[in-house]
């Protein structure tokens, strides 16, 4: 009680220098918001495109029915394999008559279907990397019954290049702009120590105990940090809402999920906590000496 | 109840302070601290209130050694150690009676015993009638005074006073000088730093540790 009372003393000793420590934590924090919206939607986008990706295994003319039972089998046991669908030639005709309209005079006058019958895999969430693709692809090639087998490799190997960059840079973004927010903190408090050097020399002198002199600075820290995150979350919230009313071209972005959000303010409360116990280390645990 | 057993302390960047400093003071003991400016003064005071740690040595107080002190121990040891400096420092935005509720509060005094405890500390260093008193308000002599109190809150059985009329008339000193005597015919041990050799011959019964270039260069109780 004494603790959050002192605390909220020094937002009222230094209003200036607490709301331009919130403000700029804030806005670093805002930053990193909009990042993660943008990057939680591109990872949304990148998730349904990696759901489509398919090996397909196109089957020679003469292979038996018994050989392809067995490897239909033997490719749906692949741990790596989420399901396998057969396509015989009669339905990549009926197929092509249906899609592609503009040849169906061509395919209606077909006397042999030129058409081969194939394998559609799909891969099981976590196994769609490239690696995985490529690897799927050649133990399907190596039937003898498989003339060819597809998976659109350069565009597997961009799509899985897009997601790295994203993830890359939105750590790099919020690694720094995180260290802006914690060194923002460190120097409140310790302006805020400083503020009141002269209570705490005193404190020290009659045998306060460390614990209560530090709480309070604490305290103001995690505030500071926790005020910082709700001001990010709210500003972020306002640009989601405002945003796509202004570019109606654009889809319906996704809000964050509560996890990222709950996670968000707290890692920020907690950051400010940790900015704050380093000033506070450094500034008032000198006085009395080495643990 | 003091024991310092050989202790040197050095600095990184003004060198030696002390060296090879060794005495003890009793319980209920008074002794002066002479010596002129740099001599190892507030060096020896601040050792025995655990500011700062020997370089070589020991320094003993009640059953805090500091070889071996934790760290969340120094609190209790402060509290039983009070210390007065040439300055005061006192809070200039409180009044003498919040000066010294402040000591009260910070080391946990519970709230209702705050107010009647001010009251007798004051009493006790002859201020009751400047409570409501800032410091500023406040002669030198009654500043010093209220430092007092204040040392007094936590009742230690030491006071440590650094050149505490260093910035007082002789009137004002004499009065401090007084209040200090009072409090250890009452039993508290006092040790004051000072570097007024005059004020020292007037009290010659007193016990006198003279330190001259960071050594113990006479005990007048040896």
């Amino acid at each position: 009680m004494r603790s959050m009372r002192e605390a909220l003393a020094g937002f009222r000793r230094t209003p200036l220098l607490c709301a331009l420590s919130i403000g700029a934590t804030g806005l670093s924090l805002v930053i990193l918001g909009l990042f993660g919206l943008v990057a939680h939607n591109i990872g949304g986008a990148i998730g349904d495109v990696e759901r489509r990706v398919e090996v397909v295994g196109y089957l020679l003319d003469d292979a038996g029915p018994e050989q392809v039972g067995a490897a239909r089998r033997e490719l749906e046991a692949l741990p790596a394999v989420e399901s396998v669908r057969y396509v015989s030639k009669d339905e990549a005709l009926e197929r092509a008559r249906r899609d592609l309209v503009e040849f169906s005079d061509v395919y209606g006058e077909l006397r042999v279907n030129p058409l081969p019958a194939s394998f559609h895999l799909r891969l099981r969430e976590g196994f769609r990397t490239p690696e995985t693709v490529s690897e799927t692809a050649g133990m399907l090639a190596a039937y003898p019954f498989i003339e060819e087998a597809r998976f659109g490799d350069e565009w597997v190997e961009r799509l899985f290049a897009l997601r790295s960059a994203a993830t890359g840079i939105a750590l790099a973004l919020g690694g720094g702009f995180a260290l802006i927010a914690v060194l923002l903190i460190v120097t409140t408090v310790r302006m805020a120590i400083l503020a009141r050097g002269e209570e705490i020399e005193i404190m020290q002198i009659v045998g306060a105990r460390e614990g209560y002199i530090q709480r309070p600075f604490l305290l103001e820290g995690a505030v500071t940090g926790l005020a910082g995150g709700l001001l990010a979350l709210g500003v972020t919230r306002l640009a989601y809402v405002v945003f796509p009313a202004r570019f109606a071209a654009i889809e319906p972005l996704a809000w964050l999920p509560h996890v990222w959000t709950a996670g968000g303010v707290a890692a920020a409360a907690v950051l400010g906590l940790l900015a704050a116990a380093y000033s506070v280390h450094r500034e008032v645990g000198r006085a009395y000496g080495p643990s | 109840m003091i024991s310092l057993r050989n202790v040197s302390k050095a600095y990184p960047r003004s060198g030696d302070a002390l060296r090879g400093v060794s005495f003890r003071l009793r319980k209920g003991e008074f002794a002066f601290l002479t010596g002129p400016s740099g001599a190892g003064k507030s060096t020896v005071l601040e050792l025995i209130h655990f500011q700062t740690r020997p370089t070589d040595g020991e320094v003993q107080v009640s059953r805090y050694n500091s070889r071996r002190v934790r760290r969340r121990d120094i609190p209790a040891l402060r509290r039983r150690v009070g210390f007065v400096f040439q300055d005061f420092k006192l809070l200039e935005r409180l009044t003498a009676a919040e000066n010294v509720a402040f000591a009260l509060e910070v080391i946990g005094t519970p709230r209702r015993e705050i107010a009647g405890r001010v009251q007798r500390l004051l009493s006790q260093v002859g201020l009751a009638a400047r409570a409501s008193s800032r410091p500023s308000e406040l002669s030198g002599g009654e500043r010093q005074r209220v430092a007092v109190a204040r040392a007094l809150a936590t009742e230690p059985r030491i006071l440590l006073a650094d050149e505490p009329t260093g910035n007082l008339d002789p009137d004002a000193a004499g009065g401090v000088f007084e209040l200090f005597s009072m409090l250890n015919r009452l039993g508290t041990a006092v040790l004051m730093a000072t570097h007024d050799a005059d004020f020292v011959r007037r009290h010659p019964d007193i016990r006198r540790l003279e330190l001259e270039d960071g050594r113990l260069a006479r005990d007048s109780a040896a």
